[in-house]
């Protein structure tokens, strides 16, 4: 599924540059559900970027689904994103204009489907989410995890092949936290492929896999036993 | 792209991005709304004054000039300066039979006369005139008739006055025709009463068969004043030109010397005031457009506020697929809705105006500008302008709005 070999980033500050991925290899299989680790400034984010193809490597290989990506254009970078990525953010970043289910259906705006079929699968993947009934409400009306939620629901409904989550309880409540956590766990056990950025370990415990970044290298990679989040609702 | 705009789904995206902050699109708009309403009303106002005088000129013959003998200023083949030139009927003859292009030439005498009524009188300009002059300058006629041929025939004792002296003379609504008013000791029967309408020169308050004021005054074949009308396509100045040098050497008058004869053509007039509606036209069109410019920047000037707002959330579309052009094509298209609907408003608000400075001042005899409008290719030209502009402005936002890079705008806060 995802394929990533000797990548290094550095980012320019001041005179100097900051060396923040200093040759990350990592390997991850289809159904697979990573926690990516690490204190601030450990590259994690800026790993994840990359993934999302909303940042690019100064060197390395980075192929998904056997497609590598290098020097993408700002178009193909959309274009790919569009089809093949679902993001979740820590901060939501629902557009707060639009109603729950018109944000749920904007990735599929861009993919050119037509408005009746948009506003099925939206309300599909909104159903998905249990959150049928707040389908014309804006985000604003809805509570963190309600709209984290509908952030779910938006990063599923363009279908992708993998779903990249930066800190997606980083604002959210312990007992909310778990509930989401609940959600992306039965995304994975019907075959998503996640990958999650977070550095609370009780939340990286209910993944199948951590890995650790310190200082821009790997320093631990191992499978673990998922905690189910279900136990804890 | 036509598909496109067609589309509900681009419409609902500028309409939610325009409801969001209603009272930031409104101000955008004034200015696009204020510069096509003085376009629009300035535009109908001035064509309103053309009307106008299109309408006072109408009755008149525009290719036509009035002429009369003056005072010498120069010595001449034994003269002395300052001699008084009198024309006379022959030179009327003379002028038609020897100027290229000349249509008619109508004498005519000018006359100081006191007119008297009951216990009223007053002094008036008046002229002796033949029918003719109701061709050349119509009459406004108000009551009865103009002076006819069988008036010249027989000499007859009536009169033409205009409204003025029907004020001075006659009771408020009180019917003149008929009635007698005396002068020169003489019993004049009033015909007609007429509105003046003024291009120069003395105003005429009143109008007496040629024949009866050459009776009258003694004239024998003196004249005071020619009207001298030419062929449609010959130009009166060089008829005026003809005419003078003709008048200038029966008359044994200097070539340079400017004061022996005296007048004006009415082409000269017309062309001046043409000109001067042409000037407050382009001024309009003028004050019009800098103005559009001017609104139309300022919706580029808070698009670009918006653009700069909205950072975050064009970060997360881009995220979610959306491609710069994308991006970009959903900018212009506000920029040109903000255009359109502020350019549709000044075009409503402008037409209302307009037809109320119709009912208020386009309304009576006396009004000085006739039904004022603007043609719809105006309307459309000033869309045209609107949307070309918007779209031109609406670049600045979008390309300053795909200038950063997602990962970057994902950051903002």
């Amino acid at each position: 599924m995802l394929e990533i070999r000797e990548l290094h980033k550095s980012y320019p500050i001041g005179g100097s540059s900051l060396h923040v991925l200093k040759g990350i290899n990592l390997s991850v299989k289809d159904g697979e559900m990573v926690a990516i680790m690490g204190s601030s400034g450990s590259g994690k984010s800026t790993l994840l970027n990359i993934i999302g193809m909303l940042d690019e490597a100064d060197s390395g290989e980075y192929i998904l689904d056997d497609l590598p990506i290098k020097d993408l254009t700002e178009k193909k970078a959309a274009v790919y994103r569009n089809k093949f990525l679902g993001f979740i953010f820590q901060s939501f970043n629902l557009i707060n204009y639009k109603t729950a289910l018109e944000n749920v259906a904007l990735p599929l705006y861009y993919q050119g489907v037509n408005r009746k079929e948009r506003q099925q699968q939206a309300m599909f993947h909104l159903g998905k989410v249990g959150l049928t009934d707040w389908a014309k409400h804006l985000p604003k009306e809805l509570s963190g995890g309600q709209n984290q939620r509908v952030a779910i629901a938006r990063a599923l409904a363009a279908n992708p092949k993998l779903l990249l989550a930066d800190e997606p309880t980083g604002a959210l409540d312990t007992k909310t936290s778990y509930e989401i956590m609940e959600f992306i766990q039965q995304l994975n056990d019907e075959g998503k492929t996640i990958l999650m950025v977070t550095h609370e370990e009780d939340i990286a415990n209910m993944c199948k896999r951590i890995v650790r970044l310190r200082d821009g290298v790997i320093m631990e990679d191992k499978k673990v036993t998922q905690v189910r989040a279900e136990h804890y609702v | 792209m036509i598909k496109f705009l067609l589309e509900k789904d681009t419409w609902q995206e500028v309409f939610d991005s325009l409801s969001k902050n209603k009272l930031r699109s409104i101000l955008t708009m004034v200015g696009v709304w204020w510069g096509i309403l003085l376009l629009i009303s300035l535009l109908g106002s001035s064509r309103g004054i053309e009307n106008n005088f299109n309408r006072m000129f109408e009755n008149y013959a525009t290719n036509s000039l009035f002429l009369s003998g003056g005072n010498t200023s120069m010595p001449f083949k034994g003269y002395q300066e300052g001699r008084k030139i009198k024309l006379n009927l022959d030179d009327a003859k003379k002028i038609k039979e020897n100027v290229e292009g000349v249509e008619y030439v109508l004498p005519s005498h000018q006359l100081q006369i006191t007119l008297s009524r009951k216990s009223l009188s007053a002094s008036f300009i008046g002229k002796g005139e033949f029918p003719f002059n109701d061709v050349l300058a119509k009459k406004d006629l108000l009551w009865g008739r103009y002076i006819n041929q069988t008036d010249i025939d027989e000499h007859k004792k009536v009169i033409v006055i205009s409204e003025d002296v029907y004020k001075q003379l006659f009771e408020k609504d009180e019917n003149p025709i008929g009635k007698i008013v005396y002068g020169e000791n003489l019993g004049f029967t009033v015909i007609g009463v007429y509105k003046v309408v003024n291009f120069g020169g003395p105003q005429i308050d009143v109008d007496i068969p040629f024949t009866t004021s050459q009776q009258i005054f003694g004239r024998g074949n003196t004249i005071d004043w020619m009207t001298i009308t030419g062929y449609e396509n010959f130009d009166i100045n060089q008829i005026d030109a003809d005419v003078k040098l003709l008048l200038k050497n029966i008359h044994s008058i200097h070539p340079d010397d400017n004061r022996g004869l005296f007048g004006f053509n009415l082409g000269d007039r017309f062309d001046q005031i043409t000109g001067f509606l042409t000037g407050m036209q382009f001024l309009t069109w003028f004050v019009g457009i800098a103005t559009l410019i001017a609104g139309v920047f300022a919706i580029g000037g808070i698009l670009l506020i918006s653009v700069k707002e909205r950072t975050k959330e064009i970060g997360v579309r881009r995220a979610l697929g959306a491609t710069p052009f994308l991006i970009k094509r959903q900018i212009i298209i506000e920029s040109i809705a903000i255009s359109l609907i502020a350019g549709f408003l000044g075009i409503i608000s402008g037409g209302l105006i307009l037809m109320l400075v119709n009912k208020t001042l386009g309304i009576g005899e006396d009004a000085f500008m006739r039904n004022p409008s603007v043609s719809i290719a105006i309307v459309f030209f000033a869309l045209l302008i609107v949307i070309t502009l918007g779209t031109l402005i609406g670049l600045i936002p979008a390309f300053k709005a795909t200038s950063v890079k997602p990962i970057d705008a994902l950051r903002e806060e």
